[in-house]
């Protein structure tokens, strides 16, 4: 056990030195030679995209690349769009792609030759979390409201998301199954035009990240009914969490960065450095308490375990649904 | 005059020399990032967003939003000019202006081009400054199935039944509605239509590579068969003169040009929609409503200047929806809000309350920039048309070259070339045929638009298609849609009528 333990502090130890000496070096053996794409793969006003867009800021702003970074948006087909474009840009040192759980769900959903696996992993930057919403001129107050207003409509309840097989499909489908309620789940192309739709009249319900909602909360048209985070979110003191409510519900979204495969070693870590950087900077780390996000950062051969974990839990997820309906 | 206020304190900020200095340099170097085909003002804007550390954050966003306004001016450049739409945008602009080039009208189309958008850029401004807060109310009762009625109406105005081979047009808009389903389904993100197994098509089928390809490439064919060796334009001139008389032909359309800025605006306002469809709309209803429909497409100013309107219009009405509630209408409006993000201005319900002094600042910049972009506009003029003396042989090769950059250049893909040659030489076949090529392009374009948000709309009313003419606002689109279609078909009844009145009542 002693022994085990010494040998593990002593390689991690041993890494660390060797990336604290190498890392530098590496970096500045490499430096993007053009602007650097940042592929996002999700639609435009979305969660994904607006965080996307703030650490291109950031990143300007402080810095921390040598070269422009160029948000694109491929968000078509719950972001399978993205995901092939990336497999076709192997070996390309100048593509890097902000990630979200359909990294994992949509390669397990629809064949389209893509194994994530051969991605390149660089950083996980936060885990972003979700809230169940409704219009603020609905009558619905707590989940309570919620649960019987949806059993009311017999099904013909309108719940807008993302992408079907994305993540907010995949809370919408925890919340059928702990409720026994069914819904009717709307598809739309980000969490931007999931917003104006709840607030418009649209859809009924949405389970939007906070930083999706927040403009139409903060200038009161939209009402946050439950949590699906272990604790209560900072920025909505009076929000119950769905633990708290007596319902296990918890499901978070991480917000990473990968590369093609066959990306240049030295180019992975400027890449990483850069991140690292930018996960220290102040502006990151109020917008993470401003915006209810856990900045959790992880990169490497960790960030890459992190992902075959999570693909296997969602594999599960998957086929439960699909037993379920 | 609360409004007036916060405009003149807006103003005070926009005409400072810094920034006056800034709108010039930002529609300058619009206007030729815009006339590159292949480069649209996201490419502008996403290279400069870095650039703009340097300046005061007001005065970023105002050098952005020159950019914009530059580049949405230079789209009809090199569509007049070369025949190939410079940005999505333009395509409409190429009906018209590419015919008129070939008259030895380049310069008179590129004067209408200009001032069209000066008015149409104009007029929207205006109608932002006085409406901006309760419009986003507007935007926000446009669910799905208003996103469907509304392009189905575009549709509609564009084809109509008259003019041009019924079934032909009908053809040519299945083509590109079948075409528009290539790549991953929008919806449940299952792969469609993937050719050969080719992994290019997973992305679809770009609308550049088909405009490129038809427009540019088809184009080359079409003119080296037609012309041989003789210049396929007569060397255009420009005086002073021309400027003047072009400004009074303008002059001439201000019905078209007021209902083109309308309609573009309120078009652009809606976050699906955008400068594309509201270009195609406006030609098209001005195709409907001239006295001399037929003109159109042989080198009818009117087919350029409603266009050109239109898509400036559309461009202001699509920063409303940004603005107001943080919700980008194109790709552009995006990066600007990605802009915006990095100055911590937050756009969204707040904005107007929170940050008057940048809102206000930036309304006014776009009266600057839209007079800027106009004068710079016009005093480039003779430089544009210059470079079509070229002797023909040089200026095909170079054409040719700017086809295969500008289609290359965005998604950096071999396949895309491959497919423009490829969409040039059946482009070029079916023109001999006598095909048209606006509707094949105008349904790659709304195709995925409306089949969207048809499904959407189908799913969130368990499948009932009349839920389209229960609502209000789309039952009103769906009708309007519906007279635009069958009105040739009435105006030809009432033709036939009258003729055959002596004869008495037709068969039918």
């Amino acid at each position: 056990m002693t022994n085990k333990f010494t040998r593990r502090v002593a390689m991690a130890l041993a890494a660390s030195a060797a990336l604290m000496t190498a890392a530098p070096a590496v970096a500045g053996d490499w430096k993007p030679q053009k602007p650097v794409e940042m592929v996002i793969m999700a639609g435009q006003g979305g969660g994904a995209d607006r965080l996307a867009r703030l650490f291109q800021s950031i990143i300007q702003k402080e810095n921390l690349a040598s070269m422009p970074i160029l948000p694109v948006n491929k968000g078509g087909g719950s972001g399978a769009e993205a995901l092939r474009y990336l497999k076709d840009k192997e070996g390309d040192n100048h593509v890097i792609m902000a990630t979200l759980n359909s990294y994992y769900t949509t390669p397990l959903r629809t064949d389209i030759g893509v194994n994530i696996e051969e991605f390149t992993p660089v950083a996980r930057m936060a885990l972003d979390t979700f809230v169940l919403w409704v219009n603020a001129d609905s009558e619905i107050e707590t989940l309570d409201d919620f649960v019987a207003a949806v059993k009311a409509s017999g099904g013909e309840w309108k719940m807008g998301g993302t992408g079907t097989g994305q993540e907010d499909s995949l809370v919408t489908a925890m919340l059928e199954k702990e409720f026994d309620i069914k819904v009717t789940y709307v598809p739309f192309k980000g969490g931007g035009d999931v917003a104006k739709n709840l607030v418009g009249g649209h859809i009924d319900s949405t389970v939007n990240n906070p930083s999706e909602q927040l403009g139409f909360y903060n200038a009161g048209k939209s009402r946050p009914i439950a949590t699906f985070t272990p604790e209560r979110l900072a920025a909505f003191p009076d929000t119950p969490t769905m633990t708290e409510l007596g319902h296990s519900l918890v499901y978070d979204m991480q917000r990473s960065f990968v590369a093609p495969k066959g990306m240049d070693p030295a180019a992975v870590a400027y890449y990483t450095t850069m991140f690292e950087k930018l996960n220290d900077s102040e502006e990151w780390q109020t917008y993470t308490q401003e915006k209810s996000l856990n900045p959790d950062f992880l990169t490497g051969d960790d960030l890459q375990a992190y992902f075959l974990d999570e693909r296997s839990k969602h594999a599960d997820l998957l086929s439960s649904m699909n037993e379920g309906s | 005059m609360e409004l007036l206020g916060h405009l003149a304190e807006g103003f005070s900020t926009s005409l400072s020399p810094l920034n006056l200095f800034i709108v010039i340099l930002g529609v300058t170097a619009g206007l030729f990032i815009g006339a590159m085909p292949g480069l649209g003002s996201v490419n502008g804007v996403a290279i400069v967003l870095p650039m703009t550390f340097i300046v005061p954050p007001s005065s970023a966003i105002i050098l952005l939003c020159a950019i914009y306004y530059g580049a949405m001016y230079g789209g009809a450049i090199s569509s007049i000019l070369l025949g190939i739409p410079g940005a999505s945008t333009a395509v409409a602009t190429t009906f018209d202006g590419r015919p008129m080039a070939q008259q030895g009208k380049a310069g008179l189309a590129l004067i209408v081009a200009a001032v069209a958008s000066f008015i149409g850029g104009t007029i929207s401004v205006i109608l932002f400054t006085l409406f901006a807060a309760p419009l986003a109310d507007v935007a926000l009762a446009f669910g799905p199935a208003e996103e469907f009625a509304l392009v189905l109406l575009a549709f509609t105005t564009f084809v109509g039944l008259g003019g041009d081979d019924v079934l032909k047009t009908i053809i040519m808009i299945c083509l590109g509605l079948a075409l528009s389903t290539v790549g991953l389904d929008l919806i449940s993100g299952q792969p469609r239509l993937i050719f050969f197994d080719e992994p290019g098509f997973y992305s679809g089928i770009s609308f550049l590579v088909l405009a490129i390809g038809i427009y540019g490439v088809g184009e080359i064919l079409y003119t080296i068969e037609t012309s041989k060796s003789a210049p396929s334009v007569t060397p255009a001139r420009l005086t002073f003169r021309d400027l003047w008389y072009g400004i009074k032909e303008v002059n001439k359309l201000w019905k078209t040009l007021s209902f083109g800025s309308f309609m573009g605006f309120f078009v652009g306002m809606l976050p699906a929609a955008g400068a594309t469809p509201a270009a195609l709309m406006s030609y098209g209803l001005s195709k409907l409503m001239s006295k001399k429909p037929e003109t159109f497409g042989k080198g009818n100013i009117e087919g350029v200047a409603s266009p050109e309107t239109a898509n400036n219009a559309a461009s202001t009405g699509s920063l409303l929806p940004m603005l107001t509630l943080g919700i980008p209408g194109s790709p552009t409006t995006a990066l600007l809000l990605g802009g915006m993000v990095m100055w911590g201005l937050v756009p969204g319900p707040m904005l107007f309350i929170e940050q008057p002094d940048f809102v206000w600042g930036l309304i006014s910049s776009l009266y600057t920039a839209n007079l800027a972009a106009v004068l710079v506009n016009l005093a480039l003029i003779p430089l544009f048309v210059w470079a079509l003396r070229m002797p023909f042989t040089v200026l095909c090769s170079l054409v040719l070259v700017l086809c295969i950059v500008g289609g290359f250049a965005p998604s950096q893909k071999m396949h895309d070339v491959w497919l423009i040659v490829g969409f040039g030489v059946v482009g070029y076949l079916m023109r001999k045929a006598d095909y048209p090529m606006a509707p094949l392009v105008l349904a790659l374009v709304l195709g995925p638009l409306m089949e969207k948000s048809f499904r959407q709309t189908l799913i969130s009313e368990q499948g009932n298609v009349l839920a389209f003419i229960e609502r209000p606002l789309s039952a009103t689109f769906i009708a309007l849609s519906a007279v635009f279609f069958l009105l040739p078909l009435l105006k030809y009844a009432k033709r036939a009528k009258r003729s055959e009145g002596v004869a008495g009542e037709p068969a039918e």
